[in-house]
C-alpha cells in the first residue's frame, strides 16, 4: 500500500499491525477505570438474592413476611410473582428466573431483596424463611441418562455419534486411556455487577458487564414481556469474562426490582456468590483408543466423552459438539467412531469457558499421543509431525480444510526453541516456593509438547454477524459498535483499523449499546477481531469510498486518481489536496453488517462442513517436580501459534501470556470441588488461581503470520489456543518428570505420592 | 456499629473492660474475611493497630520478647531473623505482601487456627503469651493459649500484649506444603528448632491436628541420636525413625485441602528434610 503523506499530517496513533496502548490499561492500573462494581447513582436501591444451599429440593413454602417489615426494604421477589415468566436460556430456555417449586442446583436464585443498603439487603434475605423438602442430588454424570428426569426436558443435552472413514481399519499398534478433566472456573476478577434503572417510557435501562449485550437484551425483553426496544443495554466497565459472562446472571433480577420500586438498582456478587452465579468450565470424563501403524500413521481413533452440564443447558451442546469435532486433535486421522454426550445433573450449571470444548479432548488427545509415542519408541514431536494436519486435509468431521493449518510449523518452532531456564537453586524457585518444602536433590525435571486447535467464530450453520458504523465528521471517526470489551482489545484494534483505512488521527468508540447499533455477537469464540473487527473495516471502506466520491464529484476529479493521506486527501493526477477535517465537515456515516461464510450443521454420523476457520497452537512446558510431596513448579513455558496476522503485537503477547497462565491453572491448580452437588471451595482462599510464584515467563518460540483467506487482514482470532494447549502441555511435562500416567487435570500433590489410588478413582 | 481506634493498651483494655463484647481488629486478615461472609457482625470494633507499644520487640538476655502487634512483614526484620529464623521464614508464608503488612502476629495466636503459619514455630520454642486486661497481667503457655479449632483462652476484657520466647543457639527451620506455590493455606507445616545448649530438637506441627504441638517422641528419639558435638550428618536410619515418630504423632483429618493420609505422609517428608537441614547447617 503507497501513503502519500506529509510530517506535519502523518497520524501517530497506532495503526494494523503496531502495539497498541489500550485507553484503559493506564486508568486500570490506577484505579480509576469505571467498573461495573463502581455504578452509582444517587437514588439507588441495593438487590441481593437468596440463593439455594441444596442441590435439589422442592420449595414447600417460602414466607417472606418478615423480611418485607424490615428496615429498609422495598421489595421482596419470588417465583410467586413472576406468573408464567418465560424460561431464560443462552440456546435454550430452560432455567427459571427464580426457582419454582424445586431447585436443580447449590446456588440457584430463590428469592431476591431491593433494600436502601447492602446490610439491610443482607439482613432481609437471612429473614426470608424457606421450607425445603430434600432430594437426593444427581450428581454422577454417568448416572444421567437412565436416571429419572430433574428437568421437564430429560437429563440429556445432546449426545453426538460421530463417525468417519471406514470402521474396519485397525492399527498395529493399539493405545487406550480415560482421562478426566476438573471442573475450572473462569474467575474474572471483576464479580458479576450491574445497574437497572427504570425508564419513563415503561421500559428499562440496564447498564451491565456482559460479553454479548444484543442476546442478553433478548432474554430480558422476553421474561419481562417488554419489546427489545424499550429494554436498552449498555456495556458497564468488564472485568474479565472468558466465558462466564455469556449466560445471564443478575440481569433480570435487576430489572425486576427496578420495576417493582420504581428505582435505579444496583447489585454486585461477592466472591462466593460469583462461584454460584455464573457457569463453569464442563468437567469430563474421556475414554479413547488410538490405533496406528508401526511407522506412526494414525489409522483409527476411538472415543467416548461423557460431559457434566449441571442443572441447565446454557452452551452445553455447543461445548459438546466442539469436543466431539476436535476429540482426534490436528491430526490426520483416516477412520474416528466417536461417543460424546453432555448431561444434565444436579451440579452446578457449565457453560462457555475459554477453549470452549476444545481444552479437555486437547489434554487427552496429547496424553494419547505421547502414550502412543512410548509404545512405538518414537519421538512425541516426530511422531505430531507425522501426522500433522495440513491446508487441504479433512477433518474428523469431513470437513475440508481450506484455509491455512501451519501445523507443522507451530509444532516444529516450538519444539526447536531453546529452553532458557536454568536449574532453580533458591528453595523460594523450587516446587513447594514460599513453604521452603524442597531442596534441588529433592526436584526432578521434565518436559513435554503439546498441540491444540479450535474452530474461531460460531459454527453448525448459526447466523453469525456482527454490526458496526463508522461516521467521519470534521476529520474525526466516531465507531459504533456493541461488541463487548472484556479485554479483548477491540478498543484498540478498532482505532486501529479506521486509522488504517481513513487515514484519520482521532477515532472516538461511542459506548457499546443496544440503543444505538445492531448487535455485535458475543465476545468469545475467539471471533471479536475477525467479526467487529471485520464490520468496522467493511464500514471504514464504505466510507473511504463514498468520501472520495463526494470529492471527485465536488472538485471535478477523477475518482481514481484520489487517495487518502494521513488526514487528508490528494490526487495522485494533480497538485489538488484537501484536509480530512475539511472534506468531512459534511459527515458521512456508514452502517455495516459483517457475516463470515456460512456454515452447517453437522449431519446425524457428525459429519459436516460446519466450521468456519481453525486456529492450532502449541505449548512446551519445562517442569520441576518434587515426587515425595506431589508439588509441581512450572518452570518455563513456550509457545508457538497459529495467528493469521499481527494486528497489536502487545496485545497479542497478553492473549498468549494470559490464556497460557488459565491453561497451566486448570493443569496443577485450578478446579472447583463438587461433592454432592455443594460446591466445597467458592472462594480464592480455596480455589486457588497461579501467583506470580506459579507462572513462568511465557517465551514465545513463533507468531505462524500466514494469511488467513476470507479474514479481514489475513489475522485469525487469538485469544482461545492459547488455554489450549497449555493444560496438555503442562500435564504432559510432569507425567514425563514423573514417569507417572496422571490422567487427570488438575494433577493433585496426592496424585503424584499416591499413583495407585488415584489410578482405581 | 461504632470503631474506636486505641492509642494505647491501656486505652484498649479500658475500651475492652465497659464491653467486652466488642471486637477485637488487629490487622483484620482473618476479621474482614469473616465479616465479609456475614459470619461475623461487627457491632462495635476495638481497632489495635495503632498502639505503638505493640509493635515493640526487645530482646532482654537470652528471652525475647515480640509485640503482638508486629506484622508478619516486620518479622523479616533482619535481626528477628538472625535470633529466631523459623519466625521469620514461617512469616514469609503467609499470604501476600499485602497481607504480610497488615496481618499480625499476635492476630495468628487469636485466630487461633490449626493452619496457623507462626504456631508451629512457636509451639516448638515454649513461647509464653502475655495477656493484658484491665485488672490483671497474665502469662500462659502457647499450648494452653490455643485450647482447640479456633478456640483461645482469652478471657472477656483481655487481649494479647506480647509473646515471649527463649532465644536457642543452633539452626532452625519450618517448612509449609501448600499446594500453590504461594499464597496458600497450609497443608501441613513443621518447625524444627534446635537447642545446641539445651541438647535437644525441638519438633512443633500445624494442620495435622486440632491444635498445633511438639511432637515429643521424635524430639526424645533424636536428642539421643544428634550429634551435638560436630552436627554432623545423621544415618538414613535415624533420618527415616525421626520422620515416622513425627509422622505418628499426628492425627490428621480429611478435607478439602489434602487428605488425611497425605498430611501424615508429608509432615514425614517435611521432619525428614528439616533434620538433613540442620545437620547440614553450620553449628552457630
Amino acid at each position: 500500500m503507497s501513503r502519500v503523506q506529509t510530517s506535519d499530517t502523518a497520524i501517530k496513533g497506532p495503526r494494523i499491525g503496531e502495539s497498541a496502548l489500550r485507553p484503559d490499561g493506564i486508568p486500570k492500573v490506577k484505579g480509576e477505570f469505571v467498573f461495573s462494581n463502581d455504578l452509582r447513582h444517587p437514588d439507588m436501591l441495593w438487590g441481593g438474592t437468596l440463593r439455594s444451599p441444596h442441590p435439589a429440593a422442592r420449595i414447600v413454602s417460602i414466607n417472606v413476611t418478615s423480611a418485607l417489615k424490615m428496615t429498609g426494604v422495598r421489595a421482596v421477589i419470588t417465583s410467586e410473582d413472576l406468573d408464567d415468566m418465560p424460561l431464560y436460556g443462552l440456546e435454550h430456555p430452560d432455567q427459571p428466573v427464580l426457582a419454582d417449586g424445586l431447585v436443580r442446583y447449590q446456588g440457584e436464585p430463590v428469592a431476591i431483596v431491593a433494600a436502601d443498603h447492602p446490610e439491610n439487603v443482607r439482613l432481609a434475605l437471612e429473614a426470608i424463611d424457606v421450607e425445603y423438602e430434600l432430594i437426593e442430588p444427581l450428581s454422577d454424570p454417568n448416572l444421567a441418562k437412565e436416571a429419572e428426569a430433574i428437568h421437564p426436558d430429560g437429563n440429556l443435552f445432546r449426545e453426538i455419534d460421530l463417525t468417519h472413514g471406514n470402521s474396519q481399519e485397525e492399527g498395529e499398534i493399539i493405545v487406550e486411556g480415560t482421562y478426566e478433566v476438573g471442573m475450572q472456573d473462569q474467575a474474572p476478577l471483576g464479580t458479576e455487577s450491574g445497574m437497572a434503572i427504570p425508564s419513563e417510557d415503561g421500559g428499562i435501562d440496564l447498564f451491565v458487564s456482559t460479553q454479548w449485550l444484543h442476546a442478553d437484551r433478548d432474554q430480558v425483553a422476553a421474561c419481562l414481556n417488554l419489546p427489545t426496544e424499550k429494554v436498552r443495554l449498555t456495556l458497564a466497565g468488564v472485568g474479565g469474562a472468558f466465558g462466564a459472562r455469556e449466560d445471564i446472571s443478575l440481569h433480570i433480577h435487576l430489572c425486576l426490582l427496578a420495576i417493582k420500586t420504581g428505582k435505579p438498582i444496583k447489585m454486585s456478587y461477592s466472591r462466593t456468590e460469583s462461584f454460584h452465579g455464573h457457569v463453569h468450565r464442563h468437567p469430563a470424563q474421556m475414554w479413547y483408543r488410538h490405533h496406528a501403524k508401526s511407522d506412526g500413521t494414525l489409522t483409527r481413533i476411538e472415543a467416548r466423552l461423557l460431559l457434566d452440564g449441571g442443572a441447565y443447558a446454557s452452551t452445553s451442546s455447543a461445548v459438546l459438539a466442539n469436543a466431539t469435532c476436535f476429540a482426534a486433535g490436528p491430526y490426520r486421522v483416516p477412520s474416528v467412531e466417536i461417543y460424546g454426550a453432555v448431561v444434565r445433573t444436579n451440579n452446578p450449571p457449565c457453560g462457555a469457558m475459554r477453549g470452549f470444548g476444545c481444552v479437555q479432548v486437547c489434554f487427552a488427545h496429547e496424553a494419547q499421543m505421547d502414550k502412543l509415542a512410548i509404545e512405538l519408541g518414537m519421538d512425541p514431536v516426530e511422531l505430531r509431525l507425522k501426522n500433522a494436519l495440513k491446508p487441504g486435509d479433512q477433518i474428523i468431521t469431513g470437513q475440508t480444510i481450506t484455509g491455512t493449518a501451519p501445523v507443522a510449523e507451530v509444532i516444529e518452532t516450538c519444539a526447536q526453541h531453546p529452553i532458557s531456564v536454568g536449574s532453580a537453586t533458591q528453595q523460594m524457585e523450587l516446587p513447594g516456593g514460599a513453604g521452603r518444602t524442597a531442596d534441588p536433590k529433592n526436584v526432578v525435571r521434565g518436559e513435554a509438547i503439546a498441540v491444540g486447535f479450535k474452530n474461531l467464530m460460531f459454527s453448525e450453520g448459526f447466523d453469525d454477524f456482527s454490526t458496526a458504523s463508522c461516521q467521519l465528521l470534521d476529520g474525526v471517526a466516531t465507531i459504533t459498535c456493541a461488541c463487548a470489551e472484556v479485554g479483548q482489545g477491540f478498543v484498540t484494534l478498532a482505532q486501529q483499523i479506521v486509522r488504517e483505512i481513513l487515514g484519520v488521527e482521532e477515532v472516538i468508540l461511542a459506548p457499546a449499546s443496544t440503543a444505538t447499533v445492531g448487535s455485535a455477537g458475543s465476545t468469545s469464540a475467539s471471533r471479536q477481531t475477525w467479526m467487529s473487527g471485520g464490520a468496522v473495516k467493511s464500514a471504514c471502506e464504505e466510507v473511504r469510498i463514498r468520501l472520495l466520491s463526494r470529492i471527485a464529484e465536488s472538485y471535478n476529479l477523477d475518482v481514481e486518481s484520489l487517495v487518502i493521506v494521513d488526514g487528508g486527501i490528494a490526487s495522485l493526477s494533480s497538485d489538488f489536496s484537501i484536509s480530512l477535517k475539511e472534506a468531512t465537515a459534511e459527515p458521512i456515516e456508514v452502517e455495516d453488517t459483517y457475516r463470515h461464510l456460512p456454515t452447517h450443521p453437522l449431519d446425524e454420523k457428525g459429519q459436516g462442513d460446519a466450521h468456519v476457520s481453525f486456529a492450532f497452537s502449541a505449548h512446551r512446558a519445562v517442569v520441576d517436580v518434587d515426587q515425595e510431596l506431589g508439588l509441581v513448579k512450572v518452570v518455563e513455558l513456550i509457545t508457538s501459534q497459529d495467528v493469521g496476522r499481527v494486528l497489536n503485537p502487545l496485545q497479542l503477547q497478553g492473549q498468549l501470556e494470559g490464556g497460557a497462565a488459565q491453561g497451566l491453572g486448570l493443569a496443577v491448580l485450578e478446579e472447583i470441588n463438587v461433592v454432592d452437588g455443594r460446591i466445597l471451595n467458592p472462594s480464592f482462599t480455596d480455589y486457588l488461581l497461579p501467583t506470580s510464584l506459579d507462572m513462568p515467563p511465557v517465551e514465545i518460540a513463533a507468531l505462524i503470520e500466514q494469511p488467513e483467506p476470507n479474514a479481514p487482514f489475513g489475522a485469525k482470532g487469538v485469544g482461545e489456543p492459547p488455554a489450549i494447549s497449555s493444560t496438555a502441555a503442562v500435564a504432559s511435562a510432569v507425567r514425563n518428570a514423573t514417569g507417572l500416567d496422571l490422567q487427570r487435570v488438575p494433577i493433585r500433590p496426592t496424585d503424584i505420592v499416591f499413583p495407585e489410588r488415584s489410578k482405581n478413582g | 456499629m461504632g470503631v474506636i481506634i486505641a492509642k494505647s493498651v491501656n486505652e484498649a483494655c479500658a475500651v475492652l473492660a465497659e464491653n467486652p463484647a466488642t471486637t477485637v481488629l488487629a490487622g483484620g486478615t482473618d476479621l474482614m474475611v469473616q465479616a465479609n461472609r456475614g459470619a461475623h457482625s461487627l457491632e462495635s470494633v476495638l481497632d489495635l493497630s495503632r498502639i505503638p507499644e505493640l509493635k515493640n520487640w526487645s530482646l532482654e538476655g537470652s528471652e525475647m520478647v515480640l509485640g503482638a502487634g508486629i506484622s508478619y512483614t516486620d518479622l523479616a526484620d533482619p535481626q528477628i531473623a538472625a535470633l529466631v529464623p523459623a519466625l521469620t521464614q514461617a512469616a514469609r508464608t503467609v499470604g501476600s505482601p499485602q497481607i504480610r503488612n497488615a496481618g499480625t502476629l499476635g492476630g495468628n495466636l487469636a485466630t487461633a487456627s490449626p493452619a496457623g503459619d507462626t504456631i508451629p514455630v512457636l509451639v516448638a520454642m515454649d513461647a509464653v503469651l502475655q495477656l493484658k486486661s484491665s485488672t490483671e497481667n497474665r502469662e500462659i503457655a502457647i499450648t494452653e493459649f490455643i485450647t482447640g479449632v479456633k478456640t483461645n483462652a482469652l478471657k472477656p476484657g483481655e487481649i494479647i500484649q506480647s509473646i515471649k520466647m527463649p532465644v536457642f543457639q543452633g539452626p532452625q527451620e519450618f517448612l509449609k506444603v501448600g499446594t500453590r506455590n504461594a499464597m496458600v493455606i497450609s497443608v501441613v507445616s513443621l518447625a524444627l528448632v534446635t537447642d545446641f545448649l539445651g541438647r535437644k530438637l525441638r519438633v512443633g506441627v500445624g494442620s495435622v491436628s486440632p491444635v498445633p504441638f511438639r511432637a515429643t517422641a521424635a524430639e526424645e528419639f533424636i536428642a539421643q541420636e544428634f550429634d551435638w558435638e560436630t552436627n554432623s550428618a545423621l544415618s538414613e536410619k535415624v533420618i527415616n525413625k525421626f520422620s515416622e515418630l513425627v509422622a505418628d504423632s499426628t492425627k490428621p483429618i480429611d478435607d478439602h485441602r489434602g487428605t488425611a493420609d497425605y498430611r501424615k505422609h508429608a509432615v514425614g517428608v517435611l521432619a525428614k528434610r528439616a533434620l538433613e537441614r540442620v545437620c547440614a547447617g553450620e553449628k552457630s
